[in-house]
């Protein structure tokens, strides 16, 4: 792809910042270098993604049996909406775009950063005080919000607990969203190497490109309902509420606009991801590239076509059910193009199922069985009687851990190397992917069928029937919190004492891997010029002469 | 499965069968494919990789299949509901009112219950609002739910066909007590339920009784 672009002994980004002093905490802070910005991202989420996940494990411990184990009611109401409020606002809308995106962004198309650098480290920074107005809503009087993700109002409006504050800092964290989207955006058109062409993109930068126009289009729908909730709760306008006039169905719509688009910020950078693993593994060109790079587009397109169909019981009229019904079964089909073509790009490469790969194994798996339960969900007749059921939190536990979690770490273990220049233990590493596998199923599987028998979700105390389903999925989580342990471990173990690597350990030709690891603060030596397409593994023979 | 104290019960199970069996297919497939690749096409045999590109016969196939299947799901979830939707004129209809943590049932001749009795065979047609918040009246043996909002009446129908006792539950998240808001519909043998709703001093008792569910 490129030539004369290995440099011995530049000295890398962790060596040469962008800051006056190149150590130091604020030569981190300060910084508008996309390398190290990612590298902020990605420890401010794992602080945010821990903590989340023990509220989860928590919440299992309470539903271990019937009747109080260990919280009241009220402590479990809020608990249940923080794990959802951290996991979406401040793990995973964020996760691979301000981590990933950020840090190969701009080295897989050649560039030396970002368009934009400083309103890089804007973003960054409004993240921050987002998630810090979060944490301050929580122990503040009135008491951590319990309204669930999703402010349903009338409850949003008259609970006592900090709402207010707690739904401004998703505001805030929105123009986070929008200022990392409008960047992508402006990166991917304006900076591209020379000889790049579109279809010469990788298709990770494909994904990214496509997520960014949904997060500059649909999140500030999300805003200005925020703005209009708060508007409710101080001053009393009856926009939503129907005690002063308002509509409370009007509230799920804004809320969906902006949420179910949200949804495809959430997995499709991941699949993004998915479609960078798999060629380097199977060593062999993607099948069917631009199925799979149109297919982003499409599902940003019609994804925003859908979102009623999280109101298919919320007296929304007849007709709009089954439209959005049959929209929903539509944008299932370019989810199935990719899965299709992933399988079809290991046919006849030369597999090496490193850790990567497995993880990526693991997501096609999971993400099929989340994908394709929500098929259930979108068919009126079955989604009647299992919406706000646990069927519904099993299939986005399947979608969004299963696939778009399973793929930060799978984008983890492939760039590390990159990112770091050090290895993990490959052997730990196996062993955690089979070990979250299993755990995840035995954790979220149960949650179909409990579902089904009727076990309504959002419930601090529930029937005895349905005990021995919560027990197996309260199992599930301590065996979930080792599976975490061992895989977060081996990461942060080796990223102090890892074996030092080459630059490009599994063979990979997208242009990150034409450059040393971890690369010089301007991404490489001089900017190269492609000549091949992205996965056209012919040239690892020159990329051997190059070093 | 199939066989239920209603006759949507029925459609619903199959809609479920019919969707999840194609699931599991498509996923069992998907799946072996996959992992027989990885062991047919493991490096260590030494394959040398073949780059192919496409086919746009392959591609144009699994597009247009799924488009099929997803199609036919969507028309028999859509036959399904219909079928929940459209209620009989002479079906009888009950008031029903949520609040903060308790259901209401108004019936025409003026009674008042917090348990809903409804007769057996007889088509029902729940009018429902509630005072506060969202709730969402749910029966799961029933297959069925709706919201209960405020500032506008919805609506849920049934034809139970088996005498007995099933859970109502609150399915749409309102507040402290949102698990504790269950309640049962009961159904009864015609004759029995014409008594039971013709008598006055009986009120009382059932209130009470069904209280103590």
């Amino acid at each position: 792809m490129a030539n004369g672009t290995i440099a011995a002994n530049l000295k890398t980004f962790y060596e040469e910042g962008t800051t006056k002093s190149n150590k130091g905490i604020w030569s981190w802070l300060l910084s508008t270098d996309h390398k190290r910005i990612g590298l902020m991202y990605l420890g401010a989420i794992a602080i945010f993604f821990s903590v989340a996940a023990i509220l989860g494990v928590l919440m299992r411990l309470e539903l271990i049996a019937p009747g109080e184990t260990i919280m009241e009611a009220q402590t479990y109401n809020s608990i249940f909406t923080l794990h959802g409020v951290i996991m979406i606002f401040l793990f995973i809308i964020p996760g691979l775009p301000a981590v990933f995106g950020n840090f190969f962004l701009p080295l897989q198309i050649g560039a030396m950063d970002v368009a934009f650098p400083r309103l890089n480290l804007l973003s960054f920074w409004i993240y921050i005080v987002g998630a810090i107005l979060v944490l301050v809503s929580l122990i503040l009087p009135g008491g951590p919000i319990d309204t669930g993700w999703t402010f349903y109002i009338p409850y949003s409006v008259r609970s006592g607990t900090n709402i207010s504050l707690a739904i401004f800092a998703a505001f805030v964290l929105g123009f986070s969203s929008i200022l990392t989207g409008l960047n992508f955006v402006t990166t991917i058109h304006r900076m591209r190497a020379p000889g790049m062409g579109w279809f010469k993109m990788p298709l990770f930068v494909w994904a990214t490109y496509a997520t960014a126009w949904i997060q500059i289009i649909a999140t500030p729908v999300i805003g200005i309902t925020i703005l209009l909730v708060i508007l409710e709760r101080m001053f009393g306008v009856g926009i939503f509420d129907p005690a002063l006039g308002g509509d409370p169905i009007l509230f799920q719509h804004l809320f969906w606009i902006y949420s179910h688009p949200a949804v495809y910020i959430m997995i499709l950078p991941a699949m993004g991801v998915v479609s960078e693993i798999i060629p380097t593994f199977a060593r062999r060109t993607i099948f069917g590239y631009r199925a799979i790079a149109m297919s982003s587009l499409a599902i940003a397109f019609v994804g925003y076509l859908v979102w009623a169909h999280h109101m298919f019981t919320s007296g929304m009229s007849d007709t709009a059910r089954i439209i959005f019904s049959l929209l929903t079964f539509i944008v299932a089909l370019p989810s199935g193009v990719k899965v299709f073509n992933w399988v079809a790009t290991m046919y006849k490469g030369s597999i090496d199922p490193k850790p990567p790969f497995l993880w990526v194994m693991s997501f096609i798996v999971l993400f099929s069985i989340g994908g394709l339960t929500g098929l259930v969900l979108g068919a009126l007749a079955t989604d009647i009687h299992l919406h706000d059921t646990y069927f519904v939190v099993a299939h986005f536990h399947y979608v969004m851990f299963g696939g778009t979690g399973t793929i930060f770490f799978a984008a983890l273990y492939y760039w590390f190397p990159k990112m770091f220049g050090r290895m993990y233990n490959i052997k730990v590493a196996n062993w955690g992917v089979g070990l979250f596998f299993v755990a995840f199923n035995l954790l979220y599987f149960p949650k179909f069928i409990m579902g089904y028998l009727g076990m309504p979700r959002r419930y601090y105390d529930y029937l005895q029937e349905f005990s021995s389903w919560h027990l197996i999925s309260t199992v599930g989580s301590w065996v979930m919190l080792i599976a975490l342990i061992l895989v977060i471990g081996n990461i942060v173990y080796s990223i102090f004492k890892g074996e030092k690597c080459s630059s490009n350990p599994w063979g990979g030709v997208t242009l990150e891997w034409h450059t040393q690891s971890p690369p010089p603060l301007l991404n490489f030596q001089e900017i190269p010029t492609v000549k091949h397409e992205p996965y056209d593994f012919s040239q690892l023979e020159e990329m051997k002469n190059e070093s | 499965m199939f066989e239920g104290p209603t006759g949507h019960v029925e459609t619903v199970d199959l809609v479920m069968l019919y969707i999840v069996g194609i699931s599991v297919i498509l996923l069992l497939g998907i799946t072996a494919v996959m992992v027989y690749f990885v062991f047919k096409y493991h490096r260590k045999h030494g394959h040398k990789p073949k780059d192919i590109h496409g086919s746009i016969l392959l591609e144009t196939i699994w597009i247009a299949i799924p488009t099929v299947l997803v199609l036919s799901m969507f028309y028999f979830g859509y036959i399904g509901y219909e079928e929940l939707r459209n209620i009989p004129d002479d079906a009888m209809k009950i008031d029903v009112t949520a609040r903060m943590w308790e259901w209401d049932f108004n019936y025409d001749n003026g009674k008042q219950t917090d348990t809903l009795f409804v007769p057996l065979g007889q088509p029902v047609k729940l009018l429902m609002k509630s005072v506060d918040v969202n709730h969402s009246l749910y029966i799961p043996a029933f297959r069925i739910k709706e919201d209960v909002i405020a500032g506008k009446e919805t609506f849920l129908g049934f034809t139970a066909d088996r005498v007995g006792d099933f859970d109502i539950a609150c399915a749409e998240y309102c507040g402290l007590n949102h698990s504790m808001m269950y309640t049962k519909v009961i159904v009864m043998p015609n004759d029995e339920f014409a008594s039971w709703y013709n008598d006055e001093s009986e009120v009382k008792n059932l209130v009470e009784s069904g209280k103590e569910e």
